[in-house]
């Protein structure tokens, strides 16, 4: 018994080399309302936090005191303290509140109100709401710019992407991406929006200035159908050379290279791989995998997956607390 | 009888009054939808279909389009068209294409569907069919204006029909009512139990004799009469019933002489939607739907739904209100829409059928969604569902289609 223990000690060690810093990893549960928290020392689950119905967007304040998840099914966003996981606040979302994103300073929250066709601007500090801005028919997806000053939406039966200035909170731009597009991500030099789209199954890379779709990737996986590969989450790392895709029912990961768009892998993962978000290091990238209620942590120099760690029940949204 | 006509002529008139003379804006795409008015009888109160059962959903429909159309430059406009089952629809037809609109979403029987289709042919407008579960709209009288989002009923048997060969429930009692509908019903089981290797083990007809529905002493004769009539049958796994006209079928489970699942139209029923069904963003629509009509969507609202999200995704992406330039968008074989069934729904390129997974639900909940895995088709696996384009009898002439 002892010698097993040691074991598994020796081999998480070698799987996880001493790191400089710890940080957490926050899952949230769709189907039993709880919020797993991970430590990434052990990547083990070392909490679950009790949240409102149906947790869904979850995202950590830049200052990682806080983790910010949608109750869509209580029509708030809750608010709990990384300590203690105490629910502290709950914020005026608007109803159902499905996704959202932090501005860049950390001051602003924009959220997609998938019910109400509407994309609400919340103020963190005074908890209030900004502004209501009416977007196309069931938003979700959720970008901004690094510089700050532009709103990506995207809304999933309207099938586009609604470029929102983010001081006048006027529409700037409507680009037609691929049917139910799902997620809107910024390359972090600001010069492409990458959004996914569920039931077209592509990515369109839009020109973030000329507001063109510069590329629409496909993907292939030999024996699954296409209907099967069905891109959700997107994450691009900070260089803007790779970029992963959660495909949903194909059960993997795309990598494509972030310079010529080549889909370079296929991750194989847990089922109904939905969320993605990297660790502050960019090391690792988690991926929630709905249908079998786990997360599956892989590294991203070598793009082998390289654990599985059990969750709660439908596991949507990931975050990880920063650096 | 004159004065008869003349009542019916007025009403329709009377339907027409409310349209303004043309359609104002260029951009103004008008569907009008057409439906009879007429109760159905149905066994369970609960079954009885509400009277905006179909509408509903264009209205749903027509309100998601809007919105989209803010963005576009677009509005839709929808009425509601009442037609008499008696009288040739053509003058109607005429009249709303004289108006403006060019789109047409109807939900009626087969025979009245087609004098639509053709009157609506000669005026250039499109017709979406999203109630007639009719196999020959699709077949022999197919016709190159008609879409069609309402399934078959072919493809609603292989929908169960796969989910009972998963089972290895492949002996069949099979229950057929004794109207038309019933019958043709019943051949699409039949149809079914053959391409997915079921055995009706076991025929028999219930005959509508104008037994009152759920009455006094209905409840006790019924007791009585159902173990009876499903006494003294070769050895079955499922009893099967194909009864459209609502005499019997929601009479058989619990009452059945051997204990047996029940299937068909009543137990396990395949449709291609239910008012439980919140998988893949289902819950979405669902609740815009709640929100707009007080109640849950049921399948002819869905199908009604998706027609209407047809013509405005359509004239979204074609920036156009002419239905010729959105007929010829629709036709494309790379044209899909996301309708809330785990995949996208594209069109049979040789008869205009919407393909689209089956669901098999209860009276509560959705049990299973067909295709079944591992029911593979070398196209697309919904192609496993009703009849296929080598089995087709549909020659569209106008050029367009393949």
């Amino acid at each position: 018994m002892k010698s097993s223990r040691l074991l598994l000690f020796s081999l998480v060690a070698a799987l996880w080399p001493a790191q400089s810093f710890a940080y957490k990893i926050y899952v949230s549960n769709e189907k039993d309302n709880t919020i797993t928290v991970v430590d990434s020392t052990t990547m083990e689950p070392v909490h679950t936090i009790k949240s409102g119905q149906r947790p869904r967007g979850i995202t950590v304040t830049l200052d990682g005191k806080f983790i910010l998840v949608c109750a869509s099914d209580d029509d708030t966003i809750e608010v709990f303290d990384t300590i203690t996981y105490e629910r502290v606040a709950t914020l005026p979302s608007g109803p159902d509140p499905e996704l959202f994103v932090l501005s860049p300073s950390g001051d602003r929250l924009y959220v997609a109100n998938e019910d109400d066709n509407l994309v609400t601007v919340i103020d963190l500090a005074n908890r209030s709401v900004l502004n209501e801005i009416p977007v196309g028919v069931e938003p979700e997806g959720m970008g901004v710019s690094p510089d700050g000053k532009t709103i990506v939406n995207t809304s999933e039966t309207t099938n586009m992407a609604h470029f929102i200035d983010s001081e006048s909170f006027e529409i700037t731009a409507n680009v037609l991406v691929d049917s139910r597009p799902r997620f809107a991500e910024y390359k972090k030099d600001g010069t492409q929006v990458w959004v996914t789209s569920e039931i077209g199954g592509t990515v369109s890379v839009i020109d973030a200035a000329s507001k063109e779709i510069v590329k629409k990737i496909e993907f292939e996986v030999p024996g699954l159908a296409k209907e099967a590969l069905q891109p959700v989450g997107l994450r691009i790392t900070k260089d803007g050379k790779k970029a992963f895709v959660a495909l949903g029912p194909a059960n993997r990961v795309a990598v494509i290279n972030g310079e010529t768009f080549e889909v370079e892998k296929y991750i194989l993962v847990g089922q109904r791989v939905w969320q993605l978000a990297f660790s502050p290091d960019e090391k690792h990238i988690f991926s929630t995998n709905g249908l079998t209620n786990d997360i599956t942590a892989i590294d991203v120099e070598t793009l082998e997956p390289i654990k599985s760690i059990q969750v709660g029940e439908q596991p949507w949204g990931v975050a990880v607390s920063p650096q | 009888m004159e004065k008869v006509v003349i009542a019916v002529v007025s009403c329709a008139l009377a339907n027409l009054a409310v349209l303004p003379e043309v359609a104002t804006a260029e951009t103004e795409l008008r569907v009008g939808y057409l439906r009879l008015n007429e109760p159905k009888l149905v066994i369970s109160v609960l079954d009885a279909p509400p009277k905006d059962d179909g509408f509903a959903g264009a209205v749903v429909g027509v309100n998601d389009n809007n919105t989209t159309g803010k963005f576009t430059n677009q509005t839709f406009r929808l009425d509601d068209i009442a037609l008499d089952a008696k009288t040739d629809p053509t003058g109607i037809v005429d009249k709303l294409a004289a108006s403006g609109t060019f789109y047409l979403v109807a939900d009626l029987p087969a025979d009245l569907m087609l004098k639509v289709a053709d009157a609506a042919a000669k005026k250039g407008m499109l017709v979406f069919n999203a109630g007639a579960t009719d196999d020959d709209l699709r077949e022999e009288n197919c016709r190159a204006n008609v879409f069609h989002t309402a399934p078959t009923r072919s493809m609603l048997a292989d929908g169960l029909a796969q989910y009972l060969a998963w089972k290895q429930w492949r002996n069949w009692f099979l229950i057929t009512g004794s109207h038309p509908d019933d019958k043709l019903w019943a051949e699409a089981l039949k149809r079914a139990a053959q391409r997915f290797g079921a055995t009706i083990v076991e025929e028999k007809e219930f005959a509508d004799r104008g037994s009152s529905r759920q009455t006094d002493s209905g409840n006790a004769l019924i007791q009585r009469e159902v173990p009876v009539f499903t006494q003294d049958v070769a050895d079955h796994d499922v009893v099967v019933a194909a009864d459209e006209s609502e005499i019997f079928a929601t009479y058989l489970p619990y009452r059945t002489w051997t204990p047996r699942p029940v299937a068909g139209s009543a137990g396990l029923v395949p449709s291609s939607w239910h008012p439980s069904h919140e998988q893949w963003g289902a819950k979405q629509i669902q609740n815009r739907f709640v929100k707009a009509t007080g109640r849950r969507m049921n399948s002819k609202d869905m199908q009604a739904w998706i027609a209407v999200r047809i013509i405005g995704e359509a004239a979204t992406r074609t920036k156009s209100a002419d239905p010729g330039k959105i007929a010829k968008f629709v036709k494309d074989p790379n044209f899909s829409v996301a309708a809330f069934k785990g995949q996208k729904v594209t069109f049979r390129q040789w008869n205009w059928q919407l393909r689209q997974p089956i669901l098999l639900s209860d009276a509560r909940n959705v049990v299973s969604v067909s295709p079944q895995e591992g029911f593979l088709h070398q196209l697309s696996e919904l192609d496993t569902l009703g009849v296929d384009q080598p089995e087709t009898a549909c020659k569209l002439t106008d050029g367009e289609a393949q």
